[in-house]
């Protein structure tokens, strides 16, 4: 029995877009992002990436193109254990064949500095708390200027605190003009985002723009005046 | 350049899980230190035959009855064409690469004299023997071409068996029975020590050919006869020489094989090292199986550490490494740990050797052909056991490999 995660799904996204996927665990999400990021082909149907047809690529293909394109987060962060943030961050350079970037520790250092953890770089991923694992991870997903950050669930495994930082994060970054594709299943995050893709049972239900994004740095506020009342 | 940050990669790779990293290439250490060590002990032993056949005295010449091919099978009553002195006479007249000259006559039995009696060899050589053998008297004389003419009944004894029956006293001048036959002591010989056949060179008597033949082994038949060529580098004619001689002295028409054989010192050394090579080779066979078993210890923990590091590789598959990527860094690790191996087991082959050389009887010599082979060796197992748990890594679907705990 053929089980299809997706079931025709028409979808268009443009540069500088901040788009949150959601669905339910089942919905096809996964696939869905699966495909989006070169790690899974569609079995019918096509996906240009940056105006490039990405279908009948061989594997080697698709590397090149997670490589220089696409810069993934991930919810567990997948950070190389025992290994300094700045090494980190360094990897994705490591396999450009186009060796785009010359000098690749100096251009590590920049974009930590970027998000924020420029103070941070000799340190091991065990020494970091998960907000500023998952920042190296972001800067990971940057280091080669890719056309498109491909977030699954990215502060799954965070704090309500932490988790707007980084949604602070992805905001700045989409201001500064980088294209954003993620992954939740909270609305409450979701509504970071500048347009909601919502889908079920492998279809698009809902695909709709959002007027006023929630802003990071008021949620923040939120957050913090709440701890007070709490505290009192 | 970029060679070089694969090659630093691995390298970190391997020092941020050292004990397991040294555990994977004990094998290989142990392998590898076993094979030098094990070819140097052959080569010590070779070493030193070679060297107790040298002491045997350059230029050295043997011939013995028989020929060379018929490897001592008896072909019949009568067959064999012992030698006398007849050929030995022929030898002394005719030769003109000939330094030195001595037949041997074999004989032995029971000795009395001194203190007691004892029970060993006496061989009956002319008076170049000393010369041939290198030998030197600790203190007397030995006889004369006086003494083989005149068959005079006077021995020299070997350092052993003057320690058996003269064992305070000095020998000279003293009377002792060979066999019943009285032999006046003129002198004693210096102790010279076990050769690497085990034979004693000390445990014997030296008399006159001509008086053993006559009084102690039957009168006609030597035993074999040893010469010293004029100079080493006039060795193959002083050869070719003796062979022609003897041909002429046994009637041997041109076509018909050497009923004798003639072995120079190369040739002896040849002979007694043919059986320390074959135990060189015993040795080392064995020991490059324990450098195989390395190689599959390098794979069975290769092919663990690509399981434990999939959520790694499929991290880099994730972000844009080829497979090919992957295949060269895991082949890296491999070939570095068991180059490094290698390493490790080489100086602790010179460590094992060390101990040999100074606190042991077992010499072991070291040659740079065996430290290049087993380096290499080395390199070559950590590319080949290595592959498979590589390819392992390298063909692994980055999606799965991401979901893996």
């Amino acid at each position: 029995m053929v089980v299809n995660a997706l079931k025709g799904i028409n979808l268009k996204i443009c540069q500088g877009e901040f788009v949150a996927i959601m669905g339910a665990s089942g919905s096809g999400k996964s696939t869905f992002m699966n495909i989006i990021g070169c790690l899974d082909q569609p079995t019918s149907g096509e996906y240009l990436l940056d105006d490039v047809l990405t279908s009948k690529m061989n594997r080697n293909q698709y590397s090149e193109i997670r490589n220089q394109k696409i810069g993934f987060v991930f919810q567990g962060f997948n950070l190389l254990a025992r290994t300094s943030a700045l090494e980190n961050v360094e990897l994705p350079l490591m396999y450009d064949t186009l060796h785009r970037i010359k000098d690749s520790k100096k251009k590590a250092v920049e974009v930590l500095q970027r998000v924020g953890l420029g103070d941070r770089m000799d340190h091991f991923s065990s020494q970091l708390s998960g907000g500023q694992q998952q920042r190296v991870a972001i800067a990971r997903a940057l280091v080669n200027e890719p056309a498109l950050i491909l977030a699954d669930e990215p502060t799954g495994n965070l704090d309500s605190k932490t988790s707007v930082e980084v949604f602070g994060l992805f905001q700045k970054l989409n201001e500064e003009g980088i294209t954003i594709v993620l992954v939740t299943h909270e609305r409450d995050y979701a509504n970071f985002a500048k347009r909601i893709v919502e889908l079920k049972d492998g279809k698009i239900i809902k695909d709709h723009i959002i007027e006023h994004p929630l802003i990071a740095s008021e949620e923040m506020l939120k957050l913090n005046s709440e701890e007070l009342v709490d505290a009192v | 350049m970029k060679f070089k940050k694969i090659i630093i990669a691995a390298i970190k790779s391997i020092l941020k899980s050292r004990m397991r990293s040294l555990l994977t290439a004990l094998g290989i250490i142990i392998g590898v230190a076993a094979v030098i060590v094990m070819v140097s002990i052959g080569e010590g032993a070779q070493r030193q035959v070679e060297t107790q056949i040298a002491s045997l005295g350059s230029n050295l010449i043997i011939i013995y009855p028989g020929a060379s091919n018929s490897g001592g099978i008896n072909k019949g009553a009568g067959s064999i064409n012992r030698f006398t002195m007849e050929d030995v006479d022929k030898i002394t007249n005719e030769a003109v690469y000939i330094k030195s000259l001595s037949p041997v006559v074999r004989s032995g039995g029971q000795v009395i004299g001194g203190i007691g009696n004892w029970n060993t060899s006496i061989l009956g050589v002319s008076p170049d023997y000393l010369d041939i053998r290198s030998w030197v008297l600790a203190s007397g004389e030995f006889f004369t071409s006086k003494d083989i003419v005149a068959r005079s009944k006077v021995c020299v004894l070997g350092s052993d068996v003057k320690k058996n029956l003269f064992p305070d006293d000095d020998p000279i001048g003293a009377l002792i029975r060979i066999r019943n036959v009285p032999f006046k002591v003129i002198g004693v010989l210096q102790e010279k020590g076990q050769t690497a056949m085990g034979v004693s060179n000390d445990d014997l008597i030296l008399a006159p050919s001509s008086t053993v033949l006559d009084r102690l082994s039957g009168g006609r038949f030597i035993n074999y006869i040893q010469a010293s060529a004029t100079s080493l580098a006039l060795m193959p004619e002083a050869q070719t020489e003796l062979t022609r001689i003897m041909r002429e002295s046994h009637n041997i028409h041109t076509g018909e094989d050497n009923d004798f054989t003639i072995m120079n010192q190369a040739d002896l050394a040849d002979a007694a090292t043919a059986t320390t090579k074959v135990l060189t080779l015993l040795l080392g066979s064995v020991a490059g199986v324990s450098l195989i078993v390395g190689g599959i210890g390098i794979m069975n923990i290769m092919l663990v550490s690509v399981t434990e590091r999939t959520r790694e590789i499929g991290i880099r598959l994730s972000i844009g490494a080829k497979a090919a990527d992957i295949l060269v860094q895991f082949l890296t690790e491999s070939v570095i740990l068991s180059f490094a191996g290698g390493l490790i087991g080489i100086f602790l082959a010179f460590g094992v050797a060390y101990i040999l050389n100074n606190f042991t009887s077992q010499p072991a010599v070291i040659q740079p052909v065996i430290i290049f082979v087993s380096f290499a060796f080395s390199g070559a197992v950590g590319v080949f056991f290595g592959f498979y748990p590589a390819r392992k890594a390298a063909n692994l679907n980055p999606i799965d490999a991401l979901r893996y705990e």
